[in-house]
């Protein structure tokens, strides 16, 4: 039965060299690489990770792109229907202004005819009137060599004043 | 892979062709017994030389320290054949059959404290070596460059780590499991190192390193300290003041069942390593030993027959044994992780 009767020797060698390789295993060995693997483990899922995220935010920055293209083709539209607007509006009010204006300038020309032609009347009230005393001046100057028809007439003239 | 018949059928003929060449030598010497027993226990047993082919043989250390002389070291070579090295003789009574021994006065034998670099205790340095140069060159090159795929050697031998590692030690020990991982982990490969080298049937592997007992009772004593040491008050209740009826404590039946459970626990780690790996050793000597016994009983022609038979048997069993080294080596160090992991539970 030899066997099964442990020896001291290999008890004892193999104590020592598996305690040695224990002890340096243990200490420079698997807690190492245990380690490392979990640290590329984790840098693989981060790398996952951030790859996927990148993904998405491509994602998105092309939606946004999109979004931002067509917004502004409505800006470009909106801009160019106001843009349109204001020409009319302007147009409009050139054509208003233009009318006033010419309103005015007609209304100013014909007051001014008017004016003119009222001056020119009076001018021509005042020749006339002139004229008239005038002619009047002449006429009355050979009526008037008489004192009793002088005094007719004045009394007609005030007559004629008063009623 | 297309020539692989072609080679095994080269290897059968070769292989016969050996056996006829020694049928030779044996049948000339008619009275000659094979002894299979002891072919089978020379081989499986632990020796103080290692044997080459034929008679060649290297010698290895002898360290003994006698209890009148104290220390000596010398080879083995000088006690073949009977001599006899300061008082030192192999014995060859029953009691200590092949082993040193001191040859007292009175003539008796005495066994010395016998420290011998045996077969065994080279293998177990070889195996040591390997695993050092492996994980010490992996934890190496792994600290120095983290972030890069690995293949080949290192990529296999990391699988083989991790898939103990996340398989077996994680769910097995529990909460605290990488405290635990290295000792499992060097135990894993130890273990199956030595049983692969143990299939490798030439010069400097074949040693019968794990199916030896003393090699697995350093084990078994490894996991049965380490658990005992880090077992928590819980599990310590459970052995002497267990959840049970209190009549089955009042006589201590239970904690005394309990109270053995911690040492057949390692008990049975040691001889299932043990058991396992020595008749996987011992079926493939038995088929080879199978030819050499037709031989003397049935002739040359028989035992040629038999010889393309048994070396079929042998592949065969060699094939299971690859797939037996794992296995055990798994088993141990699952069952260690169990043990380690009932003894850090919390309540359940």
């Amino acid at each position: 039965m030899e066997l099964f009767t442990p020896e001291i020797g290999l008890i004892f060698w193999m104590f020592v060299s598996f305690a040695v390789v224990f002890f340096l295993l243990a200490k420079f060995g698997f807690p190492i690489i245990l380690k490392m693997v979990e640290k590329r483990s984790d840098f693989i899922d981060n790398s996952i990770k951030s790859a996927k995220e990148a993904n998405e935010r491509l994602a998105g920055i092309k939606e946004e792109a999109e979004k931002l293209l067509s917004d502004a083709r409505v800006e470009q539209l909106r801009i160019l229907n106001e843009a349109g607007q204001i020409r009319n509006k302007m147009v409009e009010d050139a054509k208003t202004q233009a009318k006033n204006e010419a309103v005015l300038l007609i209304e100013k020309a014909t007051a001014d005819i008017v004016k003119a032609k009222e001056d020119a009347l009076a001018e021509i009230r005042g020749e006339v009137a002139v004229l008239s005393i005038e002619i009047a001046e002449k006429v009355l100057r050979q009526e008037l060599e008489n004192k009793t028809q002088q005094t007719d007439i004045i009394n007609r003239l005030l007559d004629e004043m008063y009623v | 892979m297309k020539y692989f018949k072609h080679i095994i059928l080269i290897f059968f003929v070769l292989f016969s062709a050996t056996v006829f060449a020694e049928n030779d030598t044996v049948q000339t010497a008619e009275n000659q017994e094979f002894n299979i027993k002891e072919m089978i226990f020379e081989h499986i047993g632990d020796a103080y030389e290692w044997h080459l082919l034929g008679h060649t043989a290297i010698p290895l250390p002898i360290i003994v320290r006698s209890s009148n002389t104290g220390w000596h070291v010398f080879s083995a070579a000088r006690l073949e054949h009977g001599e006899t090295y300061n008082g030192f003789v192999f014995s060859v009574s029953e009691n200590h059959k092949g082993k040193v021994v001191e040859i007292n006065a009175q003539g008796e034998e005495i066994r010395p404290l016998d420290l011998s670099l045996t077969k065994n205790v080279i293998s177990i340095f070889m195996t040591c070596a390997i695993l050092l140069t492996i994980f010490l060159t992996m934890a190496y090159k792994y600290k120095k460059e983290p972030i890069r795929s690995r293949r080949g050697f290192l990529g296999t031998i990391e699988m083989l780590t991790m898939s103990i590692y996340e398989d077996v030690i994680k769910p097995c020990v529990g909460h605290d499991y990488k405290r635990f991982a290295p000792y499992l982990l060097t135990v894993f490969f130890f273990i199956f190192t030595s049983n692969l080298m143990g299939l490798i049937p030439f010069f400097p592997f074949g040693a019968n390193v794990t199916g030896n007992i003393a090699v697995t009772f350093v084990l078994a004593m490894f996991t049965f300290v380490i658990t005992n040491v880090f077992g928590n008050k819980h599990y310590w209740k459970e052995v002497f003041n267990p959840d049970v009826p209190i009549f089955l404590k009042a006589i201590p039946i239970m904690p005394l069942v309990e109270f053995l459970g911690l040492f057949t626990k390692p008990l049975a780690l040691m001889i299932r390593l043990f058991a396992n790996m020595m008749s996987g050793h011992m079926v493939v000597l038995v088929f080879v030993g199978l030819i050499f016994i037709f031989n003397i009983m049935m002739g040359a022609v028989t035992a040629s027959l038999v010889s393309v038979v048994s070396v079929a048997f042998s592949i065969f069993m060699i094939a299971l044994d690859v797939l037996i080294s794992f296995i055990q080596a798994y088993v141990f160090t699952i069952l260690s992780s169990i043990f380690i992991g009932m003894a850090r539970a919390e309540h359940h």
